[in-house]
């Protein structure tokens, strides 16, 4: 029986494997499904990985490459093109080059990271022309594949992907006409819209969405229309674009199919499964981490939870894991999750990372135990684009926690 | 005297940024919320730089492009320059992180490096 299988090889999944192997434990093994290392920051080219982590800006393979290393340098087994295709507590099964495996393990980390938003969720009638693409589709055709997405270009979504994605197409040769964005205030980092957006002059029309797209073989136009509060088409507000090409950048899911299958809880709110302080799921000794729990804004955030359940996965491994009772963690009152949302009553210190439902200025993050505030911290913003933390040190966790924002 | 205007990239508070300046002589820096804001709306008016990343065409490789960023950063007027010339360039295996491609791309002082391997 091995000891830890870790199902992903992106940025989580080796940040977990390095930290579990860090904290003595030997025997792992990396499944990934690709035909390298890396994930998804293989095709995230652009730069600004790995502040937090390194002090230095990076591109999506720079960063890579550094976990890559320091897997390689321990010797963590993996094996590519491998694809998981059942999970239960203490056994994967997966189907590589060389058959089927099932794998009995005595932990399991599930850092699968996520997927793009289908457009079938997005309701935008007419017929289904070529020139339609994800934002992160387009992303692995034009910096992987090399391929010319188009030459007129419309952004529905102002998540990062889009974002980067319009700077991408701009420096290619494309005309990004706007980037319509249907919420009051865009989903992706400042630093993007500036970088990526003003740089370039590329409108962001905010409370706007795709209302009609035309051309039957080839898109030839997209038109977009100013929205009201309840996120309806304002008749007559209509803007029309000629172009040849709509990306989608609506937002990220959580890949879960394999752990919903196995059993995993899974938060309604996050997509992701619901895990306690140690990182760990509602089955035993499966661990989760990364954009699989919750999407990401920083990968840097991602390695440093995926290294959190490394080592508990460690301990876990080793006999040294104590599973008593919990508490619950709540999010109310405009936080719209947490992870963790339930905290051992042993946990002591605990770093909680959530985020927001809405655009707070001049706000407080409330922490309650019970009825009392163990924690208040004055936030000049808080947007639901960029993910928060608090930690909570030397606590007693005998009681509930609740998190909320509020006026003081 | 002139007016520009910036956000401020460096926290996700985003302040909006009024410099006042005449000639290269800047007057005040108003709307930062803290010091970082007044330093970047300085660097932003005078003298902007970005790095650009991009990728570079392959001969020789399965990997149809190599990922590759400028180093330092260029001045942000310069980055069409510079993208011409990186849409001009084919390069062969083996490349490392780090590589230099095109050294002083488009007369900037910065080079153009791999940031990803690339092997046959
Ligand atoms: S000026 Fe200071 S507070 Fe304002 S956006 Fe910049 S870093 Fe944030």
């Amino acid at each position: 029986m091995r000891e830890l299988v870790v199902i992903g090889g992106g940025a989580a999944g080796l940040a977990a494997a390095v930290s579990a192997y860090d904290s003595g434990i030997r025997d792992i093994l990396i499944v990934e499904r690709g035909t390298e290392l890396g994930g998804i920051l293989n095709q995230c080219i652009h730069n600004g990985f790995g502040l937090h982590t390194f002090k230095e800006e990076l591109t999506g393979p720079e960063y890579a490459s550094r976990f890559i290393k320091e897997a390689e340098e321990r010797g963590i087994e993996h094996v590519l093109g491998a694809m998981v295709i059942d999970i239960k507590p203490h056994c994967v099964t997966y189907v590589c080059p060389s058959g089927v495996v099932m794998e009995e393990t005595k932990a399991i980390i599930l850092t699968m990271g996520c997927r793009e938003r289908p457009r079938g969720a997005l309701n935008i009638p007419g017929y289904r022309p070529a020139g339609i693409f994800s934002a992160g589709t387009a992303q692995r055709l034009v910096n992987i594949e090399g391929y010319d997405v188009g030459k007129r270009i419309v952004i529905l979504g102002s998540g990062d992907i889009g974002l980067i994605m319009a700077r991408r197409l701009t420096l290619e040769g494309a005309k990004v006409l706007a980037v319509a964005e249907i919420m009051p205030y865009s989903g992706g980092l400042k630093r993007n819209i500036v970088q990526c957006l003003n740089d370039y002059s590329i409108p962001l029309y905010l409370s706007h969405t795709v209302v009609d797209i035309k051309g039957k073989e080839r898109v030839e136009g997209v038109t977009i229309a100013a929205v009201d509060e309840n996120r309806k088409p304002i008749k007559g507000s209509e803007i029309e674009f000629e172009c040849d090409t709509l990306l989608l950048s609506v937002g990220l899911l959580p890949e879960n199919e394999l752990s919903s299958k196995a059993g995993v809880a899974l938060s309604p709110v996050t997509n992701g499964p619901v895990v306690n302080d140690k990182l760990e799921t509602s089955l035993d000794g499966i661990f989760a981490a990364g954009n699989v729990l919750h999407v990401h804004d920083l990968v840097d955030y991602v390695s440093e939870e995926a290294a959190i359940a490394g080592r508990n996965a460690a301990e876990y491994i080793k006999g040294s894991f104590v599973e008593g009772e919990r508490v619950a963690v709540k999010a109310i009152n405009g936080v719209r999750y947490t992870i963790p949302q339930y905290i051992s009553k042993e946990a002591g210190s605990v770093t909680i990372r959530f985020r927001v439902s809405g655009v707070f200025e001049n706000k407080y993050i409330v922490v309650r135990k019970g009825d009392d505030v163990i924690k208040r911290i004055k936030k000049r913003i808080l947007t639901p684009g960029e993910m928060e933390k608090v930690e909570l040190s030397s606590v007693d966790f005998n009681d509930d926690i609740t998190l909320e924002v509020s006026n003081g | 005297m002139a007016k520009s205007e910036f956000i401020c990239i460096n926290c996700p508070l985003g302040c909006m940024l009024t410099v006042e300046y005449d000639g290269n002589e800047i007057i005040s820096v108003k709307g930062n919320t803290c010091p970082r804001g007044d330093k970047y709306a300085r660097q932003e008016l005078l003298a902007p730089k970005r790095t650009v990343t991009s990728t570079v065409r392959t001969e020789g490789s399965v990997h149809r492009r190599v990922s590759v960023k400028t180093v330092p950063e260029i001045p942000k007027k310069d980055i069409f320059r510079v993208m011409e010339e990186v849409k001009r360039t084919v390069v062969s295996p083996p490349l490392k992180i780090g590589d230099v491609i095109i050294h002083d791309i488009a007369d900037t002082g910065s080079d153009l490096v791999a940031t990803s391997d690339l092997g046959e």
